[in-house]
């Protein structure tokens, strides 16, 4: 059966024969942020694909991995395009290095991971949360419910983590 | 800043083809917003004016190519309407990388023996129907699959979907917004002294910056208009093109949606401020047998300032880098160095999906830019060289151009293209 739910207006769907995204977002609803290995690369990856791209093994197991990462980049919107996020805006997206596989398997490779900055509770970040973060800042995972059997992750800002001093913004503020 | 190279491909082999195809004609519609023309009706528009400045007859076509993101009208349709019978077609699915890798097609077509002369067209009604920057119907379309891994963010438009690539530009380099904003200013520059234009207005960096932020790092003037509008070129071998009315754009080298690793999800193989011109440069200046100092003039797709600047600097045209002093250095202005988009380009003339870019080079290298110099007796421009505001835009001895084209950060097209030495 096919995951869909209404969220932020907008209708999302996997499809039962989309095998690889279904079981990714199947795995999120059970508050378990779950990514592809290759048995015969042994890497993760992200988002999930029909292979492996350092083998292109097509075999894979869901294997547990640990939410936990730093603000690589990020787009902080102030003209939404989607009509329900107009009153969210300024809202952030953020691609989040992953502390598992990072600088794997070459230098500059990492899993980056995408979400919107939200409260621990799964709310859009208020703009005080929003001019606190940058390039840097620590922030671990959390789960926004689409419908049953179907979330998305999401990040917060890992209140435990010893934070940078100053992550980097842009510098026009 | 070191890449680490998954693929060597050496894509550079068939230089037996170098310098033997050309751009025989090109035309455009009007750019315009609210055209009250369907997409058919803007690609039969351009299409002609693009035979008529080449001098041929519908008789003299044989082939089409056209690309959209189901936003236009197939080949055969207007070739119909102008009465061409086609030996070869194809309607490609893609945007912005999609010019210069058509034009390595329409080699690959005509080489094999399939057809004799290829029409490429883009025509879109990108304001008043499918709206490119994805307002509109764009917005309100289910999603499905892959895309929630982004659009579910609301990460959808070009701009949301470059902007971590161009921050980080900043952030590993020290890039500012003040020297990203250069771009606009030279190519409104351009613009205003190109009567074509959709904005000919001149600005100044001080109205980039504090105009308002889109998304972090963009702001309204680091982004190009929507327009409504079809583009035309018309490639045939370089001995055809000799017998047509205009002198041929001698095509040296093309490169077609190059990719990075995994460009299906740029960000994963990083570093993310580098961008598939890396790549692609060592199959275009090998294939032409050139090198970036060699180019007199840029097409550098500017669908936002920072592209332009991102693509200059990862196809060799200053060190890696250092794309926020070279944009700003006065180089790509007319009267400089190396100029990009002397017809203003995507941020100003009007958006076709790289077509225009290619448009405006052919003419430079024929020594016609259509700007407001006076026309002599033989019907062409007397240029002036004089390049302020409602004057001329043609570059000085154009011998060799480069057009480098962007369909995100990764993936790119390319193509170098000279004057005839007949």
């Amino acid at each position: 059966m096919s995951l869909q739910g209404e969220y932020m207006g907008m209708m999302l769907t996997v499809d039962d024969v989309d095998r690889e995204n279904w079981e990714f977002f199947a795995w999120c609803d059970k508050g378990e942020f779950r990514l592809q290995r290759s048995p015969k690369s042994g890497l993760l990856r992200y988002p999930p694909t029909t292979a492996c791209p350092w083998s292109a093994d097509r075999s894979y197991e869901w294997t547990p991995v640990e939410g936990r990462g730093a603000v690589h980049s990020y787009v902080e919107v102030h003209h939404p395009i989607q009509p329900a996020f107009r009153d969210k805006v300024p809202y952030m997206i953020l691609l989040v290095d992953l502390d598992t596989q990072k600088g794997q398997p070459s230098a500059h490779e990492a899993l980056r991971v995408a979400g919107n900055l939200v409260t621990a509770d799964g709310e859009f970040a208020p703009p005080e949360a929003i001019q606190s973060i940058g390039i840097g800042t620590r922030v671990r995972m959390v789960f926004s419910k689409v419908a049953d059997g179907f979330s998305l992750p999401q990040w917060t800002i890992d209140e435990d983590a010893e934070q940078p001093e100053n992550p980097w913004r842009y510098p026009q503020e | 800043m070191t890449l680490s190279s998954v693929t060597d491909v050496d894509a550079s082999s068939p230089k037996h083809l170098r310098g033997r195809y050309a751009i025989a004609g090109v035309g455009e519609t009007t750019y315009m917003r609210g055209s009250k023309y369907s997409t058919r009706s803007l690609a039969t528009w351009a299409i002609k004016n693009a035979m008529d400045d080449a001098g041929l007859a519908p008789g003299d076509v044989d082939g089409m190519l056209s690309y959209s993101g189901n936003d236009s009208i197939f080949c055969p349709f207007v070739a119909g309407d102008l009465g061409i019978r086609l030996n070869f077609y194809m309607d490609v699915h893609g945007g912005g990388s999609s010019t210069e890798a058509l034009i390595g097609i329409a080699i690959g077509v005509i080489e094999a023996g399939m057809c004799k002369t290829v029409a490429i067209f883009r025509s879109m009604n990108g304001y008043t129907q499918v709206r490119i920057g994805g307002t509109g119907a764009r917005s309100a379309v289910p999603i499905n699959g892959d895309q929630i891994h982004h659009r579910a963010y609301g990460w959808q438009s070009a701009g949301q979907m470059f902007a971590p690539t161009f921050l980080r530009h900043m952030y590993d380099y020290g890039t500012t917004p003040e020297q990203v904003a250069a771009v606009k200013v030279a190519h409104s520059r351009h613009a205003s002294n190109n009567p074509k234009a959709y904005y000919k207005n001149r600005l100044t960096i001080e109205d980039v910056v504090s105009s308002r932020i889109i998304c972090k790092p963009l702001h309204l003037l680091d982004c190009c208009v929507e327009t409504d509008n079809a583009t035309c070129l018309i490639v045939t071998s370089l001995d055809r093109a000799r017998d047509c009315h205009r002198p041929p754009a001698v095509i040296q080298s093309v490169v077609g949606r190059c990719c990075k690793p995994r460009a299906d999800m740029h960000y994963q193989h990083g570093p993310i401020s580098t961008v598939a011109g890396h790549y692609a440069k060592d199959i275009l200046f090998p294939n032409a047998g050139v090198s970036p100092d060699d180019i007199d003039l840029t097409g550098s797709y500017d669908a936002f300032t920072f592209t332009t600047m991102l693509q200059l600097e990862d196809y060799g045209f200053c060190r890696k880098g250092e794309g926020g002093d070279y944009v700003s250095s006065g180089i790509i202005e007319l009267g400089g160095k190396r100029p990009n988009n002397t017809s203003g380009g995507h941020l100003c003339e009007g958006y076709t999906h790289g077509m225009n870019m290619v448009i405006e080079n052919t003419r430079q290298l024929r020594g016609e830019a259509d700007d407001s110099c006076p026309v002599g007796p033989d019907g062409k421009h007397q240029h002036t060289y004089d390049y302020s505001e409602g004057g001329c835009r043609q570059v000085k001895d154009v011998e060799l151009t480069a057009n480098l084209g962007w369909a995100m950060p990764g993936t790119g097209s390319a193509m170098i293209m000279s004057k005839d030495t007949r």
